[in-house]
């Protein structure tokens, strides 16, 4: 008889047979394509796995994946993961929302899922546009955005996911683009390797409501004047050369965009990338200005206990405390008097 | 004594031979901050442990402390303890004990006619009639004449009793209500050591305060031993009811229902998962259960209602006992995930402690306003079991019911329960777990043709496969689902194939709950009073009352709200006339019209006090005459 060997899965044992369902050049098939890979190269088991999502474009994802998956209701998701968590503590447990789903109906559970630290990973498909009710603007959607629901262009201020989450408490933050199936996977095995609350914006293309929106620094010929991918313990330098980088002014506690070799600027004064800094991380998700770059990267990690330890903890000890816990003595607790 | 005098005298020893009563109805009244609650719970106690059987009503307002010395801050606590089977609380106090001039003038009207007034002359003055809106001293303008007052000065008694103690002026006076607990339990002839050891309890981390509220308990109990109050003031006592034989112990409806959704949990063999969101009068069920771990219960409490009951059913996802629990404002909020559970047929239990609405309503005050929301409300055709409890006891026996069905025919489960039953408390015959029958789950594991849409073809319910056994992978939602392979379907038969099958799930239940049966008196007859929830001891005492008056009424009190019991339609063809009293404009009333064609007349009340048994019998007999 020969010897079997385990044979390693590839992305396609993560797909299931339906029919994927996004409009023809949807940035959700290169994510639904990276985080099958991930999976492989993780060599995760699929009996183990959960994908929980809300509603909207990206909330089927769970549909094409061949795991166990949870499609809820709209902006709930992170209430399902958490007591999907804490029924089971062992499952791996990933949530998929969007710009509206986890940041406008469901602004509330995402903030938090974040603050508790519940151990799964969060991926929040940035559209800044509402693509399955056709094309309204979203609370990430920038102001002047015209849509059928802002005609004359939207007049709200739109909310910055990452600095949300920063603000959340979230202790991982990442940021990523669709199409950029190298980096993509990278930043999804960092996120998954984490214990806590993963939370990883995606750049995703509506290619209906909203196309080109992230041209500016996701198009090939764009990205290297206009993205930076922090990476812990490396400088924080862009450009084609890597020639320009950020630089501390110290006199008003904020960056600035300097070119290395131009007016004294030595690589030493670039800034070195440090995750476990959070004001660091939030100076770096609101970066604004014609130059600024858009930092992409694994911007914040810093791990602290969970919030599913934590109660399984809480239970074990209980369940050491008293270990003849059972029904009739609990019956029987308290006074009790007996009639003959 | 005002009334219930009984006849025989009594055995007992004492110098002071007490009267012996066969009921007695207390209401303990004063400020919010005056500690009525726990003067109530403690006498209650105290009468539980003697073996007098009880019922109490606890009324407070929604405020945690108003500002003191007003109406609307008035907490009061009322129980009704007889040596005979009680099931109210009682409809008019024997004995008022009001300790300040608010709590006079809110309960003074409810007290009979004769009854005895105890009051507390230390807290009337100019301010404090004032704030309670008397232009004049009630006490000396006539309009306590019809009852036998008796004025103490409880304020400064306290104060003195507890002056060795060294307590501030503050702690002293709040001292007040465990004196005023001591006269109580020396006129009904109370034991005093559970006071006592509880007290030992509360104030362990001070002994100054257990040593003075214990000197004030004893203080009160000396007072009416030594005073001279004869015929202002009697000793009486109640003796010991006749119960069946057993152990047993005090229960609120909070706390059986802990016990019951405990024992539920270990009956079906899963973990409880209890999600669930603070609001009045449903969070003692989260601190219950809060305290539970030991036997598996894992609490969340979630950021808001929604979260508390997607919590659970994701928990119920994975394997665990989804439960989930609020009052009815948080019970809307809850709607649009219960059809989710409906549609992914996972099992839940939904808990709505009712409260007087709609709105934010009337957070501290019964109803049962919430059956038509509990049984329609929610978008689509969205069919769920209901149950309601209808005793503090009964909550344990309705929540393993709620487990029961839920697991069984993977279903949300509503469990009525309402504010009035959350917090009364009654004596209960703890009991035998060995006896309930196990209803233990089981997973399918087997991946062979695995569809998460299979199902039972006698129950309908689906197969619960969950996450972390290999070869069952599968994906569930809320868009509608291929009958067959569980894959998503916007299919026209197949929506009108799913809706049918889980409204016939539920629908057939009916042949798995017991047949109703006619609750007290015969199978046909002039009248039947149809009843559910906490509305059962007042109807059942009105129906034994105008029976024994020879009037041909039974009595039919309803668990299984939906579906209905498959006989009850039959059973009330077997009457002339059906009534039907509820805390709500009609709402089980139109269930029973509409689904029996019976002219159902309705007799509603929404002024957050259960049904008084004298109202019941007026009905009863206009009905019949």
């Amino acid at each position: 008889m020969n010897e079997l060997s385990p044979q390693k899965l590839t992305a396609k044992d993560y797909a299931t047979d339906q029919e994927v369902r996004w409009c023809p050049g949807c940035g959700d098939y290169a994510i639904l394509k990276s985080v099958q890979k991930t999976l492989a190269d993780l060599e995760a088991d699929p009996a183990n796995t959960v994908f929980v999502s809300g509603i909207g474009c990206s909330s089927r994802f769970p549909y094409y994946m061949a795991t166990y998956g949870f499609h809820t209701i709209h902006g709930r998701a992170p209430a399902f993961a958490t007591g999907i968590k804490l029924a089971n503590p062992d499952l791996d447990v990933w949530m998929v929302t969007g710009d509206g789903d986890g940041l406008s109906i469901g602004g509330n559970h995402l903030l938090h899922v974040l603050r508790r630290n519940v151990d799964i990973q969060i991926l929040l498909f940035n559209n800044e546009i509402y693509g399955l009710t056709k094309g309204q603007y979203s609370p990430t959607s920038r102001p002047g955005t015209r849509s059928p629901s802002s005609p004359g262009g939207s007049i709200e201020r739109n909310l910055n996911p990452c600095n949300f989450a920063l603000a959340a408490g979230a202790r991982f933050v990442a940021r990523t683009v669709d199409t950029d199936q190298k980096h993509m996977p990278e930043i999804l095995k960092r996120a998954h390797g984490h214990r806590g609350a993963s939370f990883v914006e995606i750049y995703q293309n509506c290619i209906v409501f909203n196309d080109g929106v992230f041209a500016d620094f996701t198009d090939k010929k764009n990205a290297p004047d206009r993205q930076l991918r922090a990476e812990h313990g490396h400088r924080l330098v862009f450009g084609p050369n890597n020639e320009k980088g950020l630089r501390l002014n110290r006199d008003k506690v904020a960056i600035e965009i300097v070119t290395i070799g131009e007016n004294g600027v030595t690589e030493d004064d670039i800034l070195v990338h440090d995750e476990t800094d959070a004001l660091l991380a939030q100076m770096l998700v609101t970066l604004d200005g014609p130059d600024a770059p858009v930092v992409v990267g694994v911007i914040y990690c810093n791990p602290v206990d969970t919030y599913d330890a934590g109660v399984a903890r809480q239970v074990a000890k209980a369940k050491i405390a008293k270990p003849n816990a059972d029904m009739k003595e609990l019956l029987f607790a308290g006074s009790t008097w007996t009639v003959d | 004594m005002a009334t219930n005098l009984a006849q025989k005298p009594t055995a007992s020893a004492d110098v002071h031979v007490p009267a012996s009563l066969e009921s007695v109805v207390i209401r303990f009244a004063g400020d919010s901050g005056d500690g009525m609650q726990l003067t109530g719970t403690q006498f209650t106690h105290s009468t539980a442990l003697m073996g007098t059987d009880l019922a109490t009503f606890p009324d407070f307002p929604a405020e945690i402390r108003a500002p003191t010395g007003t109406t609307f801050g008035v907490s009061a606590y009322q129980i009704n303890f007889g040596a005979r089977r009680v099931l109210t609380a009682g409809d008019q106090p024997d004995v008022l004990v009001a300790m300040n001039p608010a709590a006079l003038k809110t309960n003074l009207d409810s007290l009979k006619t004769g009854g005895t007034l105890v009051v507390d002359t230390g807290s009337f003055n100019d301010r404090t009639l004032a704030k309670a809106g008397y232009s004049s001293n009630p006490l000396e303008d006539g309009s306590v004449a019809p009852y036998q007052v008796i004025r103490l000065d409880i304020s400064r008694m306290t104060l003195e009793s507890v002056k060795e103690f060294g307590l501030s002026n503050k702690e002293a006076m709040r001292c007040k209500n465990m004196w005023t607990l001591g006269l109580m339990l020396w006129m009904y002839g109370r034991q005093r050591q559970s006071v006592v050891d509880w007290l030992k309890g509360k104030f362990a981390k001070s002994q100054q305060l257990a040593d003075a509220n214990i000197a004030a308990v004893n203080a009160g109990h000396a007072f009416g031993e030594t005073a001279e109050l004869a015929g202002d003031m009697s000793h009486s006592t109640v003796g010991r009811a006749e119960v069946a034989p057993g152990v047993y112990r005090t229960i609120t409806g909070a706390e059986s229902l802990a016990l019951g959704l405990v024992a539920g949990s270990k009956l079906a063999g899963l973990d409880i998962m209890f999600g669930s969101y603070p609001i009045t009068p449903a969070s003692t069920l989260l601190h219950q259960l809060a305290r539970l771990k030991e036997h598996g219960v894992v609490t969340f409490q979630a950021e808001d209602e929604i979260a508390a009951i997607c919590s659970a059913i994701g928990a119920s996802f994975a394997g665990s006992l989804g439960v989930t629990s609020s009052s009815g404002p948080g019970i809307a909020l809850k709607g649009e995930a219960m059809g989710l559970a409906i549609s992914t047929e996972l099992p839940l239990v939904i808990v709505n402690s009712q409260r007087g609405g709609p709105s934010t309503g009337l957070p501290t005050k019964t109803e049962q306003s919430d059956l038509y929301q509990a049984i329609y409300g929610r978008n689509g055709d969205a069919p769920l079991p209901v149950i309601a409890s209808s005793t503090p006891g009964d909550c344990f026996e309705v929540a393993i019911e709620a487990v029961r069905i839920a697991t069984k025919y993977m279903t949300p489960v509503i469990l009525l329960t309402d504010g009035y039953l959350a917090n009364a408390a009654e004596p209960w015959p703890v009991p035998d777990f060995d006896s309930l029958k196990p209803f233990p789950v089981q997973f399918h594991t087997n991946p062979e043709n695995f569809s998460p849409s299979s199902r039972d073809p006698k129950t309908l319910a689906r197969n619960w496969a969950i996450p972390g056994n290999p070869g069952t992978e599968h994906r569930i939602g809320g868009i509608e689902k291929d009958f067959a392979t569980g894959n998503i379907s916007y299919a026209a038969d197949n929506h009108q194939l799913m809706t049918d099958t889980r409204w016939n799930k539920v629908l057939g239940i009916a042949d798995d709950i017991p047949l109703q049966e006619i609750t007290q008196g015969d199978a046909t007859g002039d009248l039947v009073v149809v009843g559910w929830g906490s509305t059962f001891g007042p109807i059942y005492r009105a129906v034994e009352q105008s029976r024994a008056k020879g009037l041909k009424v039974s009595q039919i009190h309803v668990r299984y709200m939906w579906p209905l019991p498959k006989n009850l339609g039959d059973l009330l063809k077997g009457f002339k006339q059906v009534l039907v009293p509820e805390m709500n404009k009609g709402q089980f009333a139109t269930v029973l019209r509409d689904n029996y064609l019976v002219d159902a007349v309705r007799l509603n009340q929404v002024n957050g006090q259960p049904f008084k048994v004298s109202r019941l019998n007026e009905v009863i007999a206009e009905m019949l005459a």
